[in-house]
């Protein structure tokens, strides 16, 4: 195949941080047409390479192509310019605009004036043409997430893109979104589009794309031509380096009850509202909580957290009523946490990590008395997490925030394991880690729960609810939606259960 | 009492109204213009007063005001773009920043004026702008004389507010520095240079600042004394708040302050009512005060406010 067939071809391409080489003599060629599959982990340099394709970093070497002309990319500006377009997994939009106006930023106007009526022609022709449809003058922020994706690819293709880029596209979505997003990528390159599909998940993989490259440790180790003829196993193998199995579920005894919430309701202006939930997690079992995201799962990880405090209902811990609860007080009856966002709520990122380690036990007679730290005992804590659970740190000095995403989530996990506690709350405990150190969380809540704890997972990746919860609940629109036992629960259930649906 | 309101309600008190509205509506709508960029421009109050200084002088010596006005101008962007390299360039501290701004620019204005003049004991005054008639609309009853008969730069002003909505909201670049106001990651992933927007926004707030200052010197007073802002700044600060960073808006916020400043000055001069004048002098303060703990709860800033852009963080 020459270059001038291609719609893109990168060759050669390195690209070091420092002494860290992120890319390594990267090929990658892309024919219009093709769904490209870009598999590897955390690490492996698909989000450098793609940056580099965006012209948000510039590569050391290499040299790139598309339509057989060598180009130069030195700007997102550029990249637009050259006809590729790039969905983030953070979405580059703004919340309080339009639909309208986020198309029509950065494009030029129309005499001076912002070319509305052009605007709203080409929303219109992209909806019928590939089925992306949007109202034109919805506020963003008023939009689903995957509708706001949708306008992301919208936005690409408003520049006229060849090459659409999507990282880790089905991160935020229902199963059902994603079915949608497929379909959509499979118009768009049947209409002749180039598409690269960045993600770590392989059933996806196997799903939507034609061919797969699979990148490890910066440098490509594979290439796949026609991925339904291999199996997931083989993939996991190809990007892990090694063979991956799913971690074993033992069955385990289901004990007393430990946590009970009966009709529990919150009233917090701007926050979604949890309307009569009741749940009991027992010990010894995972509990599943499925839902698309601002459906009630964090105020419902915050009220038995303790930091929300319900407006009606009774939370009982061992059997005993809680009343007047705070977070220290749901510490003190051994219900650990682990909080969504562990750089912002879980860990202090401008502080030492021996800091980090003892946040929440800093009253504990082994790390202070009579209000002074132990510095001493603190450090040597920290050293004992850092070598038991394998936390890639220098040391206990080290500031918390250079840790790398798997890392901090070790650090956190060892926290709260660190002082054997009886319920665990788990919000999103593994978004954005690698397999490799999801892996070892996975691993980490099911010995929990075989020493009998209870594990409360909030999660918005169903394949990790399934591999772990003995049972699922959905939260949709701040109520209990439903409830299945994992042996009556499927995929499609769950995730239409997730949308509203009515349990079958 | 219906000789106080009398009194006070008449046409020379609109016309009033009009013209000590005018300053405000200039530096509310530029610092409006900066805030919308991400830039909350905290040097307004000496940018004003150095433009106000260096116009005045500008104006003394070349004989001309709109020289002085060009000269008001173009120091409010100088200091302006200390402003965005501090902010912008280097990601510093807004609030730091704008205070070290302010306290920069008061300090040269007081400078400058000394190396100049010296220490007269009557200050040096200017020939001030006189107001121009706009043929047949001044001829109106009511409306003419309150609107119609202005200084050129009241007009100026007041063609401001729908240009700068236009610009702001009709406009590719009104979007951009929207946008870069929001989310400058979403901006400069659709190709818009944040810095350059963000300079552009600070810019056209300095040369309102400095054009207001003008105003001051040049309209209102025809000398320029070192208490001539005295707050004034401040105050535009609130208004854009009070204006929900909307030019229609924050100029109704404009006029709602001068009218009480206008309602205070008469009160004084009337002597129906016998209260100190610092009590009428505090008026437009305390309510700028009422109104602003009114309005701001629901205030929504430009999300990306006080927010320094790299563009590898998030």
């Amino acid at each position: 195949m020459s270059d001038s067939d291609l719609l893109l071809s990168m060759r050669g391409v390195c690209k070091s941080f420092g002494v860290v080489q992120a890319n390594q003599q990267v090929d990658l060629l892309l024919k219009a047409g093709d769904i490209l599959g870009l598999l590897g982990e955390n690490g492996a340099g698909k989000t450098t390479l793609m940056n580099i394709l965006f012209g948000t970093y510039q590569a050391d070497q290499g040299s790139i192509s598309i339509q057989g002309q060598p180009v130069e990319i030195h700007s997102s500006a550029d990249a637009l310019e050259l006809g590729v377009g790039m969905v983030h997994q953070h979405f580059h939009l703004v919340p309080r605009h339009t639909v309208l106006e986020n198309l029509m930023l950065g494009r030029p106007g129309k005499g001076g004036r912002l070319d509305q009526t052009g605007a709203r022609d080409r929303l219109e022709e992209i909806g019928k043409h590939y089925g992306l449809k949007l109202n034109p003058d919805a506020i963003v922020s008023e939009l689903t997430i995957g509708e706001q994706q949708r306008l992301e690819i919208i936005k690409a293709l408003f520049r006229k893109a060849k090459i659409l880029i999507l990282d880790e596209p089905t991160a935020v979505l229902t199963p059902k979104e994603s079915e949608g997003l497929f379909s959509a990528l499979r118009a768009l390159a049947d209409g002749g589009m180039g598409i690269i599909f960045i993600t770590h998940k392989l059933y996806e993989v196997r799903e939507v794309t034609n061919r797969v490259v699979v990148m490890r440790g910066g440098a490509v180790t594979a290439v796949v031509e026609d991925p339904r003829a291999v199996t997931e196993g083989s993939l996991a193998q190809m990007m892990c380096g090694h063979e991956l199995t799913p971690p074993e579920k033992t069955t385990s005894q289901l004990r007393d009850p430990l946590l009970k919430l009966s009709g529990i309701s919150t009233r917090i202006p701007n926050r979604p509202f949890l309307k009569d939930v009741d749940m009991v997690v027992h010990g010894g079992e995972i509990l599943g909580i499925a839902g698309v995201s601002g459906n009630g799962q964090r105020e419902l990880a915050d009220v038995i957290a303790g930091i929300l405090p319900p407006s009606e209902g009774k939370i009982e811990v061992k059997g005993n009523t809680i009343t007047q609860s705070s977070p220290r007080k749901m510490q003190k009856l051994k219900i650990g946490r682990i909080p969504e966002d562990r750089m912002t709520t879980g860990l202090v990122t401008t502080l030492p990590l021996f800091s980090s380690m003892v946040l929440p036990w800093i009253n504990h007679p082994n790390f202070s008395r009579l209000g002074i730290l132990r510095l001493k005992a603190i450090r040597e804590f920290t050293e004992a997490m850092i070598s038991r659970f394998g936390i890639r740190a220098i040391g206990p000095e080290v500031r918390t925030g250079t840790l790398s995403g798997g890392n901090l989530q070790k650090a956190l996990l060892a926290r709260e394991l660190a002082f054997d506690p009886e319920v665990l709350l788990a919000s999103q405990p593994t978004r954005g880690l690698d397999v490799a150190a999801a892996d070892f969380v996975h691993r980490k809540f099911l010995e929990l729960r075989e020493a009998g704890a209870a594990i409360i997972l909030i999660s918005e990746d169903l394949e990790e609810l399934f591999t772990l919860s003995d049972r699922i609940m959905v939260m949709y629109e701040g109520c209990v939606h439903g409830e299945q036992n994992i042996a009556d629960a499927s995929v499609e259930k769950i995730g239409l259960m997730m949308a509203g649906a009515e349990a079958a | 009492m219906d000789e106080i309101l009398s009194q006070i309600f008449h046409i020379g008190f609109f016309a009033a109204l009009i013209r000590i509205a005018t300053p405000f509506i200039l530096a509310t709508i530029g610092e409006l213009f900066a805030e919308r960029s991400g830039v909350l421009n905290l040097g307004i109050e000496g940018i004003m007063l150095f433009g106000a200084m260096s116009g005045f002088t500008m104006a003394y010596f070349s004989n001309s005001l709109w020289l002085g006005v060009l000269a008001a101008m173009l120091t409010g962007m100088l200091m302006a773009i200390l402003m965005g390299f501090l902010t912008v360039s280097l990601g510093l501290s807004q609030h730091v920043s704008g205070i070290g701004v302010t306290l920069l620019s008061t300090g040269f204005a007081f400078f400058f004026y000394r190396l100049i003049f010296g220490q007269p004991s009557t200050p040096p005054n200017i020939k001030a702008f006189t107001p121009v008639g706009i043929p047949v609309l001044m001829d109106i009853p009511w409306v003419g004389p309150v609107l119609f008969q202005q200084a050129a730069l009241t007009y100026l002003a007041l063609l401001l507010v729908p240009l700068s909505a236009f610009l702001l909201f009709q406009t590719p670049w009104g979007l951009n520095l929207r946008t870069v106001g929001e989310n400058p990651h979403a901006a400069d992933s659709a190709g818009v240079n944040v810095s350059a927007m963000r300079y552009q926004g600070l810019m056209i707030s300095g040369a309102l600042m400095g054009a207001a200052g003008a105003f001051l010197v040049m309209v209102q007073f025809n000398a320029f004394t070192f208490g001539v802002i005295s707050g004034r700044g401040w105050v535009c600060i609130a208004l854009v708040v009070f204006g929900q960073w909307g030019p229609w808006k924050s100029a109704a916020g404009a006029l709602l302050f001068a009218l009480i400043d206008a309602l205070q000055l008469r009160l004084q001069a009337s002597s129906a009512i016998n209260l100190p004048y610092q009590v009428f002098l505090m008026m437009p303060f305390v309510l700028t005060i009422v109104t602003m703990t009114l309005v701001s709860r629901n205030a929504r800033a430009p999300s990306a406010l006080l927010k320094p852009f790299r563009k590898e963080e998030r």
